[in-house]
Protein backbone atom coordinates (compact mmCIF):
# COMPACT_ATOMS: atom_id res chain seq x y z
CA UNK A 1 0.00 0.00 0.00
CA UNK A 2 1.43 2.96 -1.07
CA UNK A 3 1.40 6.10 1.00
CA UNK A 4 2.02 9.88 -0.13
CA UNK A 5 3.97 12.09 2.50
CA UNK A 6 2.87 15.77 2.40
CA UNK A 7 6.27 17.13 3.28
CA UNK A 8 8.61 14.90 1.87
CA UNK A 9 6.25 14.66 -1.25
CA UNK A 10 7.30 11.34 -1.76
CA UNK A 11 5.38 8.28 -1.98
CA UNK A 12 6.23 5.05 -0.06
CA UNK A 13 4.97 1.81 1.04
CA UNK A 14 3.33 1.91 4.05
CA UNK A 15 4.16 -2.04 5.28
CA UNK A 16 7.98 -1.29 4.72
CA UNK A 17 7.64 1.65 7.06
CA UNK A 18 6.21 0.01 9.72
CA UNK A 19 8.26 -3.02 9.46
CA UNK A 20 11.20 -0.37 10.15
CA UNK A 21 9.42 0.99 12.81
CA UNK A 22 9.07 -2.08 14.76
CA UNK A 23 12.52 -3.49 13.85
CA UNK A 24 13.82 -0.78 15.41
CA UNK A 25 11.72 -0.15 18.11
CA UNK A 26 12.91 -3.53 19.45
CA UNK A 27 16.33 -2.96 19.18
CA UNK A 28 15.51 0.49 21.15
CA UNK A 29 13.56 -1.34 24.07
CA UNK A 30 16.63 -4.15 23.92
CA UNK A 31 19.47 -2.01 24.90
CA UNK A 32 17.89 1.69 25.85
CA UNK A 33 18.86 3.27 22.25
CA UNK A 34 16.29 5.98 20.85
CA UNK A 35 16.79 4.00 17.23
CA UNK A 36 17.83 6.87 15.39
CA UNK A 37 21.73 5.91 14.15
CA UNK A 38 19.79 3.03 12.50
CA UNK A 39 16.79 4.18 11.46
CA UNK A 40 18.10 7.80 9.49
CA UNK A 41 20.10 5.86 7.43
CA UNK A 42 17.51 3.48 6.39
CA UNK A 43 15.37 6.05 5.91
CA UNK A 44 17.52 7.80 3.74
CA UNK A 45 18.09 4.26 1.83
CA UNK A 46 14.06 4.67 0.77
CA UNK A 47 13.99 7.86 -0.31
CA UNK A 48 13.14 9.93 1.85
CA UNK A 49 14.82 13.64 2.02
CA UNK A 50 18.00 13.66 4.27
CA UNK A 51 16.13 16.94 5.93
CA UNK A 52 12.82 15.19 6.20
CA UNK A 53 14.24 11.79 7.62
CA UNK A 54 16.46 13.29 10.35
CA UNK A 55 13.76 15.95 12.01
CA UNK A 56 11.26 13.22 11.31
CA UNK A 57 13.15 10.26 13.09
CA UNK A 58 13.84 12.84 15.97
CA UNK A 59 10.04 13.08 16.69
CA UNK A 60 9.76 8.98 16.38
CA UNK A 61 12.20 8.55 18.97
CA UNK A 62 10.12 10.27 21.64
CA UNK A 63 7.21 7.66 21.02
CA UNK A 64 9.56 4.46 21.24
CA UNK A 65 11.41 6.10 24.53
CA UNK A 66 8.26 7.19 25.97
CA UNK A 67 7.18 3.50 25.13
CA UNK A 68 10.30 1.80 26.62
CA UNK A 69 10.71 4.08 29.71
CA UNK A 70 6.84 3.62 30.87
CA UNK A 71 7.65 -0.02 30.83
CA UNK A 72 11.02 0.54 32.73
CA UNK A 73 9.64 2.94 34.98
CA UNK A 74 6.89 -0.06 36.20
CA UNK A 75 10.01 -2.07 36.94
CA UNK A 76 11.51 0.88 39.03
CA UNK A 77 14.23 1.01 36.47
CA UNK A 78 14.77 4.12 35.96
CA UNK A 79 16.80 6.76 37.89
CA UNK A 80 14.99 9.68 37.61
CA UNK A 81 17.48 12.01 39.79
CA UNK A 82 20.51 11.26 37.31
CA UNK A 83 18.04 11.14 34.16
CA UNK A 84 17.49 15.15 35.49
CA UNK A 85 21.18 15.39 35.86
CA UNK A 86 21.94 14.14 32.32
CA UNK A 87 19.21 15.95 30.78
CA UNK A 88 20.19 19.13 31.83
CA UNK A 89 23.70 18.71 30.40
CA UNK A 90 21.96 17.59 27.42
CA UNK A 91 19.76 20.94 26.80
CA UNK A 92 22.99 22.62 27.06
CA UNK A 93 24.85 20.33 24.81
CA UNK A 94 22.43 20.61 22.45
CA UNK A 95 22.34 24.09 21.93
CA UNK A 96 25.93 24.56 21.44
CA UNK A 97 25.74 21.37 18.97
CA UNK A 98 23.59 23.21 16.88
CA UNK A 99 26.05 26.53 17.10
CA UNK A 100 28.53 24.27 16.52
CA UNK A 101 26.67 22.42 13.34
CA UNK A 102 25.92 26.01 12.01
CA UNK A 103 29.55 26.66 12.03
CA UNK A 104 30.27 23.35 10.29
CA UNK A 105 28.02 23.85 7.40
CA UNK A 106 29.02 27.88 6.48
CA UNK A 107 32.27 26.22 6.08
CA UNK A 108 30.79 23.39 4.10
CA UNK A 109 31.18 19.40 4.29
CA UNK A 110 29.18 18.72 6.75
CA UNK A 111 27.25 15.59 5.50
CA UNK A 112 31.34 14.74 5.44
CA UNK A 113 31.87 15.50 9.12
CA UNK A 114 28.63 14.13 10.40
CA UNK A 115 29.42 10.27 8.86
CA UNK A 116 32.80 10.77 9.91
CA UNK A 117 31.70 11.45 13.65
CA UNK A 118 29.58 8.01 13.16
CA UNK A 119 32.43 5.81 11.74
CA UNK A 120 34.68 7.37 14.43
CA UNK A 121 32.32 7.32 17.47
CA UNK A 122 30.74 3.79 16.32
CA UNK A 123 33.79 1.96 16.11
CA UNK A 124 35.60 3.50 19.18
CA UNK A 125 32.17 2.40 21.33
CA UNK A 126 31.65 -0.91 19.88
CA UNK A 127 35.17 -2.34 20.28
CA UNK A 128 35.32 -1.13 23.56
CA UNK A 129 32.07 -2.36 24.61
CA UNK A 130 32.85 -5.63 22.87
CA UNK A 131 36.29 -6.52 24.09
CA UNK A 132 34.55 -5.60 27.45
CA UNK A 133 31.39 -7.89 27.58
CA UNK A 134 33.56 -10.63 25.83
CA UNK A 135 35.68 -10.42 29.01
CA UNK A 136 32.37 -10.22 31.81
CA UNK A 137 31.32 -13.09 30.07
CA UNK A 138 34.71 -15.10 30.30
CA UNK A 139 34.63 -14.54 33.53
CA UNK A 140 31.43 -15.71 34.56
CA UNK A 141 31.83 -18.43 32.84
CA UNK A 142 35.20 -19.32 34.96
CA UNK A 143 33.20 -19.09 37.63
CA UNK A 144 34.83 -15.45 39.24
CA UNK A 145 32.31 -13.75 40.40
CA UNK A 146 32.26 -9.66 38.38
CA UNK A 147 34.18 -6.92 39.78
CA UNK A 148 31.30 -4.35 40.06
CA UNK A 149 32.28 -1.73 42.60
CA UNK A 150 35.21 0.22 41.19
CA UNK A 151 36.63 2.93 42.48
CA UNK A 152 38.25 5.91 39.73
CA UNK A 153 38.87 9.11 39.78
CA UNK A 154 35.19 9.78 39.10
CA UNK A 155 34.50 9.36 42.65
CA UNK A 156 36.97 12.02 44.17
CA UNK A 157 35.14 15.09 43.07
CA UNK A 158 33.15 17.56 44.84
CA UNK A 159 29.08 17.74 44.71
CA UNK A 160 28.87 14.33 45.48
CA UNK A 161 24.51 13.30 45.45
CA UNK A 162 22.94 10.34 46.08
CA UNK A 163 21.71 7.92 42.96
CA UNK A 164 19.86 5.86 45.38
CA UNK A 165 18.71 3.59 42.04
CA UNK A 166 21.69 3.20 41.06
CA UNK A 167 23.00 2.38 44.42
CA UNK A 168 25.97 5.81 43.77
CA UNK A 169 26.85 8.20 45.90
CA UNK A 170 29.00 10.32 43.11
CA UNK A 171 29.69 13.95 42.12
CA UNK A 172 27.39 15.46 39.40
CA UNK A 173 30.06 17.39 37.24
CA UNK A 174 30.72 13.61 35.30
CA UNK A 175 27.24 12.64 34.87
CA UNK A 176 26.23 16.45 33.51
CA UNK A 177 29.37 16.40 31.38
CA UNK A 178 28.35 13.04 30.15
CA UNK A 179 25.45 15.17 29.39
CA UNK A 180 26.63 17.90 27.61
CA UNK A 181 29.20 15.79 25.00
CA UNK A 182 26.12 13.28 24.25
CA UNK A 183 24.55 16.94 23.24
CA UNK A 184 26.76 17.99 21.18
CA UNK A 185 26.82 14.76 19.71
CA UNK A 186 23.54 14.29 18.87
CA UNK A 187 22.52 18.17 17.64
CA UNK A 188 25.47 16.95 14.89
CA UNK A 189 24.49 13.66 14.24
CA UNK A 190 21.17 14.39 14.20
CA UNK A 191 20.02 11.04 16.60
CA UNK A 192 18.97 10.67 20.29
CA UNK A 193 22.81 9.66 21.45
CA UNK A 194 21.80 7.05 23.29
CA UNK A 195 24.19 4.79 21.68
CA UNK A 196 26.88 6.86 23.61
CA UNK A 197 25.30 7.64 26.52
CA UNK A 198 24.54 3.98 27.35
CA UNK A 199 28.59 2.93 27.57
CA UNK A 200 28.73 6.08 29.13
CA UNK A 201 27.05 5.34 31.94
CA UNK A 202 27.66 1.85 32.70
CA UNK A 203 32.18 2.65 31.97
CA UNK A 204 32.24 5.88 33.12
CA UNK A 205 29.65 6.09 35.79
CA UNK A 206 29.60 2.76 36.92
CA UNK A 207 25.62 2.55 36.52
CA UNK A 208 24.27 -0.99 37.07
CA UNK A 209 22.90 -2.04 32.48
CA UNK A 210 19.53 -2.66 34.11
CA UNK A 211 18.93 1.07 35.28
CA UNK A 212 21.32 2.66 32.79
CA UNK A 213 18.54 1.51 29.90
CA UNK A 214 15.74 3.44 31.57
CA UNK A 215 17.77 6.32 32.40
CA UNK A 216 18.97 6.87 29.13
CA UNK A 217 15.27 6.43 27.27
CA UNK A 218 14.16 9.05 30.14
CA UNK A 219 16.64 11.51 28.82
CA UNK A 220 16.53 10.93 25.03
CA UNK A 221 12.70 12.09 25.11
CA UNK A 222 13.42 15.25 26.10
CA UNK A 223 16.23 15.87 24.01
CA UNK A 224 14.63 14.95 20.95
CA UNK A 225 11.07 16.61 21.79
CA UNK A 226 12.98 19.33 22.28
CA UNK A 227 14.65 18.86 18.42
CA UNK A 228 11.54 17.91 17.20
CA UNK A 229 10.42 21.13 17.59
CA UNK A 230 13.30 23.16 16.68
CA UNK A 231 12.98 21.30 13.25
CA UNK A 232 9.24 21.85 12.94
CA UNK A 233 9.56 25.65 13.82
CA UNK A 234 12.50 26.60 11.88
CA UNK A 235 13.18 23.83 9.03
CA UNK A 236 9.16 22.36 8.76
CA UNK A 237 10.86 19.39 8.06
CA UNK A 238 8.62 16.84 10.07
CA UNK A 239 6.99 14.77 8.11
CA UNK A 240 3.92 13.96 10.82
CA UNK A 241 2.15 11.00 8.21
CA UNK A 242 5.65 9.69 8.21
CA UNK A 243 6.41 9.53 11.80
CA UNK A 244 3.11 8.00 12.38
CA UNK A 245 4.08 4.76 10.22
CA UNK A 246 6.88 4.35 11.97
CA UNK A 247 6.42 5.12 15.43
CA UNK A 248 3.07 2.78 15.57
CA UNK A 249 5.71 0.27 14.68
CA UNK A 250 8.04 1.41 16.91
CA UNK A 251 5.90 1.49 20.05
CA UNK A 252 5.13 -2.18 19.67
CA UNK A 253 8.50 -3.28 18.92
CA UNK A 254 9.66 -1.08 21.95
CA UNK A 255 7.20 -3.17 24.18
CA UNK A 256 8.79 -6.27 22.91
CA UNK A 257 12.35 -5.22 23.12
CA UNK A 258 11.96 -4.31 26.37
CA UNK A 259 10.97 -7.58 27.56
CA UNK A 260 13.66 -9.50 25.76
CA UNK A 261 15.77 -7.01 27.30
CA UNK A 262 14.69 -8.01 30.73
CA UNK A 263 15.27 -11.81 30.06
CA UNK A 264 19.25 -11.42 29.09
CA UNK A 265 21.84 -11.44 30.95
CA UNK A 266 23.57 -7.97 31.31
CA UNK A 267 26.57 -9.18 29.48
CA UNK A 268 24.73 -10.85 25.97
CA UNK A 269 23.25 -7.66 26.34
CA UNK A 270 25.90 -5.40 25.66
CA UNK A 271 27.72 -7.81 23.42
CA UNK A 272 25.20 -7.18 21.19
CA UNK A 273 24.76 -3.87 21.46
CA UNK A 274 28.23 -3.90 20.70
CA UNK A 275 27.64 -5.77 17.80
CA UNK A 276 25.16 -3.60 16.13
CA UNK A 277 27.10 -0.58 17.10
CA UNK A 278 30.03 -2.27 14.78
CA UNK A 279 28.16 -3.49 11.81
CA UNK A 280 26.68 0.52 11.39
CA UNK A 281 30.37 1.99 11.90
CA UNK A 282 31.39 -0.63 9.13
CA UNK A 283 28.93 -0.31 6.38
CA UNK A 284 29.19 3.55 6.34
CA UNK A 285 33.35 2.95 6.80
CA UNK A 286 32.65 0.60 4.03
CA UNK A 287 30.57 3.34 1.96
CA UNK A 288 33.66 6.08 2.88
CA UNK A 289 36.25 3.80 1.01
CA UNK A 290 34.82 2.05 -1.34
CA UNK A 291 33.76 3.99 -5.18
CA UNK A 292 30.48 4.51 -5.15
CA UNK A 293 28.80 3.72 -8.11
CA UNK A 294 26.85 7.22 -9.05
CA UNK A 295 29.77 9.80 -8.39
CA UNK A 296 27.08 12.29 -8.79
CA UNK A 297 24.55 13.49 -6.53
CA UNK A 298 21.78 16.35 -6.76
CA UNK A 299 21.05 18.99 -3.75
CA UNK A 300 18.59 22.03 -3.42
CA UNK A 301 21.14 24.82 -4.14
CA UNK A 302 21.84 26.93 -1.59
CA UNK A 303 23.92 24.84 0.93
CA UNK A 304 27.38 24.07 -0.49
CA UNK B 1 -3.73 46.00 -53.38
CA UNK B 2 -3.94 45.93 -49.45
CA UNK B 3 -6.02 43.18 -49.63
CA UNK B 4 -3.57 41.09 -51.65
CA UNK B 5 -0.85 42.31 -49.51
CA UNK B 6 -3.03 40.91 -46.68
CA UNK B 7 -3.50 37.33 -48.51
CA UNK B 8 0.24 36.83 -49.60
CA UNK B 9 1.50 37.97 -45.75
CA UNK B 10 -1.43 34.71 -44.64
CA UNK B 11 -0.17 32.50 -46.81
CA UNK B 12 3.70 32.97 -45.73
CA UNK B 13 3.35 32.18 -42.76
CA UNK B 14 2.83 28.39 -42.07
CA UNK B 15 1.57 28.54 -38.74
CA UNK B 16 -1.49 29.76 -40.15
CA UNK B 17 -1.85 27.13 -42.45
CA UNK B 18 -1.86 24.37 -39.81
CA UNK B 19 -2.87 24.81 -36.32
CA UNK B 20 -3.33 22.67 -33.29
CA UNK B 21 -6.40 22.01 -31.00
CA UNK B 22 -5.35 19.93 -27.92
CA UNK B 23 -7.02 18.08 -25.15
CA UNK B 24 -6.37 16.69 -21.78
CA UNK B 25 -7.87 13.77 -20.04
CA UNK B 26 -7.94 16.14 -16.50
CA UNK B 27 -6.20 19.20 -16.43
CA UNK B 28 -5.64 18.93 -12.69
CA UNK B 29 -4.11 16.45 -10.87
CA UNK B 30 -4.94 16.06 -6.77
CA UNK B 31 -2.48 14.15 -4.76
CA UNK B 32 -4.11 12.15 -1.83
CA UNK B 33 -2.99 10.13 0.77
CA UNK B 34 -2.98 6.88 -1.58
CA UNK B 35 -1.97 8.73 -4.58
CA UNK B 36 0.07 6.13 -6.76
CA UNK B 37 1.16 8.39 -9.91
CA UNK B 38 -1.42 9.39 -12.56
CA UNK B 39 -1.47 8.73 -16.38
CA UNK B 40 -2.72 11.68 -18.25
CA UNK B 41 -4.42 11.22 -21.57
CA UNK B 42 -3.16 13.77 -24.53
CA UNK B 43 -5.25 14.23 -27.39
CA UNK B 44 -5.42 16.62 -30.14
CA UNK B 45 -6.55 17.37 -33.58
CA UNK B 46 -5.02 19.50 -36.14
CA UNK B 47 -7.05 22.23 -38.09
CA UNK B 48 -6.36 23.70 -41.41
CA UNK B 49 -7.73 26.01 -43.37
CA UNK B 50 -6.23 25.26 -46.40
CA UNK B 51 -6.20 21.46 -48.28
CA UNK B 52 -3.70 19.18 -46.86
CA UNK B 53 0.26 20.21 -48.32
CA UNK B 54 2.34 17.62 -49.19
CA UNK B 55 5.99 16.94 -48.50
CA UNK B 56 7.06 16.00 -45.36
CA UNK B 57 4.84 13.92 -42.97
CA UNK B 58 3.05 16.35 -40.11
CA UNK B 59 4.88 15.50 -36.82
CA UNK B 60 3.50 16.03 -33.38
CA UNK B 61 5.52 16.58 -29.94
CA UNK B 62 4.03 16.93 -26.70
CA UNK B 63 5.74 18.37 -23.50
CA UNK B 64 4.75 18.10 -19.92
CA UNK B 65 7.57 20.32 -17.50
CA UNK B 66 6.98 20.09 -13.98
CA UNK B 67 7.58 23.84 -11.86
CA UNK B 68 11.56 24.34 -11.90
CA UNK B 69 13.88 24.85 -8.64
CA UNK B 70 17.85 25.68 -8.95
CA UNK B 71 20.17 22.65 -7.81
CA UNK B 72 23.50 21.64 -7.43
CA UNK B 73 25.05 18.93 -8.57
CA UNK B 74 27.97 17.47 -6.60
CA UNK B 75 30.63 15.20 -7.37
CA UNK B 76 32.85 12.51 -5.50
CA UNK B 77 36.30 12.22 -5.44
CA UNK B 78 38.82 10.22 -3.71
CA UNK B 79 40.55 12.27 -1.10
CA UNK B 80 42.75 10.94 1.44
CA UNK B 81 41.57 7.68 1.07
CA UNK B 82 37.87 8.49 1.18
CA UNK B 83 34.96 9.56 -1.06
CA UNK B 84 34.08 13.18 -0.68
CA UNK B 85 31.92 15.40 -2.05
CA UNK B 86 34.17 17.82 -4.04
CA UNK B 87 33.17 19.80 -6.91
CA UNK B 88 29.79 20.78 -7.44
CA UNK B 89 27.90 22.64 -9.96
CA UNK B 90 24.76 24.69 -9.84
CA UNK B 91 22.07 24.82 -12.17
CA UNK B 92 20.19 27.56 -12.46
CA UNK B 93 16.53 26.25 -13.37
CA UNK B 94 15.77 22.07 -13.73
CA UNK B 95 12.34 20.92 -14.24
CA UNK B 96 10.94 18.47 -11.27
CA UNK B 97 9.64 16.85 -14.19
CA UNK B 98 9.69 16.85 -17.68
CA UNK B 99 8.11 14.30 -20.68
CA UNK B 100 8.81 14.53 -24.28
CA UNK B 101 6.76 12.62 -26.40
CA UNK B 102 7.32 12.53 -30.10
CA UNK B 103 5.29 10.50 -33.13
CA UNK B 104 8.94 9.98 -34.87
CA UNK B 105 12.73 9.58 -34.01
CA UNK B 106 14.37 12.44 -32.36
CA UNK B 107 16.34 13.17 -35.43
CA UNK B 108 12.80 13.43 -37.67
CA UNK B 109 11.09 15.37 -35.93
CA UNK B 110 12.34 18.81 -34.88
CA UNK B 111 15.83 20.61 -36.35
CA UNK B 112 18.29 21.92 -33.75
CA UNK B 113 17.76 25.15 -34.73
CA UNK B 114 14.03 25.21 -33.76
CA UNK B 115 14.66 23.13 -30.48
CA UNK B 116 17.37 25.86 -29.60
CA UNK B 117 14.51 27.91 -30.20
CA UNK B 118 11.93 26.47 -28.21
CA UNK B 119 13.37 24.25 -25.64
CA UNK B 120 11.94 21.42 -26.15
CA UNK B 121 14.22 18.61 -25.67
CA UNK B 122 14.93 17.88 -21.78
CA UNK B 123 18.40 19.03 -22.22
CA UNK B 124 17.44 22.24 -23.20
CA UNK B 125 14.97 22.68 -20.87
CA UNK B 126 17.73 23.28 -17.68
CA UNK B 127 18.81 26.27 -17.50
CA UNK B 128 22.43 26.77 -16.74
CA UNK B 129 24.19 29.77 -17.47
CA UNK B 130 27.75 30.12 -17.74
CA UNK B 131 28.97 26.45 -17.24
CA UNK B 132 31.75 25.55 -19.58
CA UNK B 133 31.65 22.44 -22.16
CA UNK B 134 33.36 19.87 -19.97
CA UNK B 135 31.04 20.69 -16.72
CA UNK B 136 27.98 20.80 -18.88
CA UNK B 137 28.71 17.47 -20.67
CA UNK B 138 29.98 15.43 -17.40
CA UNK B 139 27.32 17.59 -14.55
CA UNK B 140 24.12 17.78 -16.98
CA UNK B 141 24.46 14.23 -18.01
CA UNK B 142 24.60 13.19 -14.45
CA UNK B 143 21.46 15.16 -13.82
CA UNK B 144 19.84 13.74 -16.12
CA UNK B 145 20.96 10.07 -15.62
CA UNK B 146 19.75 10.52 -11.96
CA UNK B 147 16.56 11.98 -12.85
CA UNK B 148 15.76 9.53 -15.59
CA UNK B 149 16.16 6.59 -12.99
CA UNK B 150 13.73 8.11 -10.34
CA UNK B 151 11.42 8.28 -13.44
CA UNK B 152 11.28 12.21 -13.15
CA UNK B 153 12.41 12.57 -17.05
CA UNK B 154 11.19 10.65 -19.75
CA UNK B 155 12.17 10.47 -23.11
CA UNK B 156 8.95 8.68 -25.22
CA UNK B 157 10.29 9.05 -28.85
CA UNK B 158 7.67 7.51 -31.62
CA UNK B 159 4.83 7.11 -28.38
CA UNK B 160 2.05 9.83 -30.44
CA UNK B 161 -0.16 8.18 -32.75
CA UNK B 162 -1.18 10.35 -35.04
CA UNK B 163 -3.67 9.02 -37.72
CA UNK B 164 -4.60 10.80 -41.46
CA UNK B 165 -1.96 13.73 -40.35
CA UNK B 166 -5.15 15.31 -38.64
CA UNK B 167 -5.73 13.25 -35.11
CA UNK B 168 -3.02 12.66 -32.81
CA UNK B 169 -3.02 10.81 -28.82
CA UNK B 170 -0.22 9.58 -26.49
CA UNK B 171 -0.30 9.59 -22.71
CA UNK B 172 2.18 10.22 -20.47
CA UNK B 173 2.73 8.56 -16.76
CA UNK B 174 3.08 11.05 -13.86
CA UNK B 175 5.25 9.37 -10.93
CA UNK B 176 3.88 9.35 -7.42
CA UNK B 177 6.37 10.86 -6.21
CA UNK B 178 5.11 14.58 -8.05
CA UNK B 179 5.74 18.25 -6.67
CA UNK B 180 3.34 20.84 -6.17
CA UNK B 181 2.84 23.45 -9.00
CA UNK B 182 1.76 24.53 -12.41
CA UNK B 183 2.47 21.35 -15.09
CA UNK B 184 2.81 23.12 -18.59
CA UNK B 185 1.79 21.03 -21.28
CA UNK B 186 2.90 21.85 -24.58
CA UNK B 187 2.39 20.76 -28.52
CA UNK B 188 4.57 21.33 -31.05
CA UNK B 189 3.28 20.70 -34.65
CA UNK B 190 6.39 20.21 -37.24
CA UNK B 191 7.09 19.40 -41.07
CA UNK B 192 10.51 18.45 -42.03
CA UNK B 193 12.12 19.43 -38.51
CA UNK B 194 10.11 23.28 -38.89
CA UNK B 195 7.77 24.30 -35.69
CA UNK B 196 4.19 25.23 -37.49
CA UNK B 197 2.54 25.76 -34.36
CA UNK B 198 2.64 25.78 -30.40
CA UNK B 199 -0.05 25.93 -28.63
CA UNK B 200 0.25 25.60 -24.23
CA UNK B 201 -2.28 24.39 -21.51
CA UNK B 202 -1.83 24.10 -17.59
CA UNK B 203 -1.99 21.03 -15.63
CA UNK B 204 -2.51 22.24 -12.00
CA UNK B 205 -0.96 19.62 -9.55
CA UNK B 206 -2.19 20.38 -5.62
CA UNK B 207 -2.66 18.52 -2.42
CA UNK B 208 -6.05 18.03 -1.48
CA UNK B 209 -7.85 17.26 1.80
CA UNK B 210 -5.30 15.35 4.70
CA UNK B 211 -2.33 16.14 2.72
CA UNK B 212 -3.15 19.90 1.93
CA UNK B 213 -4.43 20.21 5.72
CA UNK B 214 -1.11 18.87 7.22
CA UNK B 215 1.00 20.52 4.41
CA UNK B 216 -0.59 24.34 5.06
CA UNK B 217 -0.34 23.56 9.12
CA UNK B 218 3.18 22.78 8.90
CA UNK B 219 4.12 26.07 7.20
CA UNK B 220 1.43 28.82 9.09
CA UNK B 221 1.45 27.10 12.39
CA UNK B 222 4.84 25.76 12.47
CA UNK B 223 4.48 25.54 16.75
CA UNK B 224 0.83 23.96 17.03
CA UNK B 225 1.75 21.63 14.21
CA UNK B 226 5.59 20.52 16.18
CA UNK B 227 3.50 20.20 19.54
CA UNK B 228 0.67 18.16 17.52
CA UNK B 229 3.64 15.69 16.15
CA UNK B 230 4.76 15.71 20.02
CA UNK B 231 1.42 14.90 21.51
CA UNK B 232 0.91 11.66 18.53
CA UNK B 233 4.33 10.49 19.25
CA UNK B 234 3.63 10.54 23.32
CA UNK B 235 -0.14 9.29 23.20
CA UNK B 236 1.12 6.48 20.55
CA UNK B 237 3.98 5.36 23.15
CA UNK B 238 1.70 5.50 25.97
CA UNK B 239 -1.11 3.58 24.37
CA UNK B 240 1.33 1.13 23.12
CA UNK B 241 2.74 0.75 27.07
CA UNK B 242 -1.00 0.82 28.43
CA UNK B 243 -2.05 -2.32 25.80
CA UNK B 244 0.68 -4.22 26.74
CA UNK B 245 0.68 -4.13 30.08
CA UNK B 246 -3.40 -5.20 29.80
CA UNK B 247 -3.27 -8.04 28.54
CA UNK B 248 0.21 -8.89 29.95
CA UNK B 249 2.04 -10.00 27.09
Amino acid sequence: MQIYLPIAEVSVNAFLLLGLGGMVGVLSGMFGVGGGFLMTPLLFFIGIPPAVAVATEANQIVASSFSGVLAHLRRKSVDLRMGTVLLIGGLIGAALGVQLFNTLKAMGQVDLLVKLCYVVFLGIIGSLMFVESLNAIIKTRSGKPPARKRHNWVHNLPFKMKFRTSGLYISVIPPALVGVFVGILAAIMGVGGGFIMVPAMIYLLGMPTKVVVGTSLFQIIFVTGFTTLLHATTNFTVDVVLAVLLLVGGVIGAQIGTKIGARLPAEQLRILLAGMVLLVCGKLAFDLLVMPSELYSLGAAGGH
Amino acid sequence: MIRLLCFLIAFALPAQAEEVVAGLSQDSVQITTNFEGSEILIFGAVKRAVPLPGGPPLQVIVTVEGPAAPITIRRKDKRFGIWVNNAAVEVDAAPSFYAVATSAPWADVILDVEDLRHSVSIDRAIRAVGLDREDRGSFIEALLRIKESQDAYLNAFGSVEVSEETLFKTSIQLPANLTEGDYKARFFLTRGGAVLDVHETNINVSKVGLERFLFNLSRQQPLVYGLMSLAIAIFAGWAASAFFRYFRF
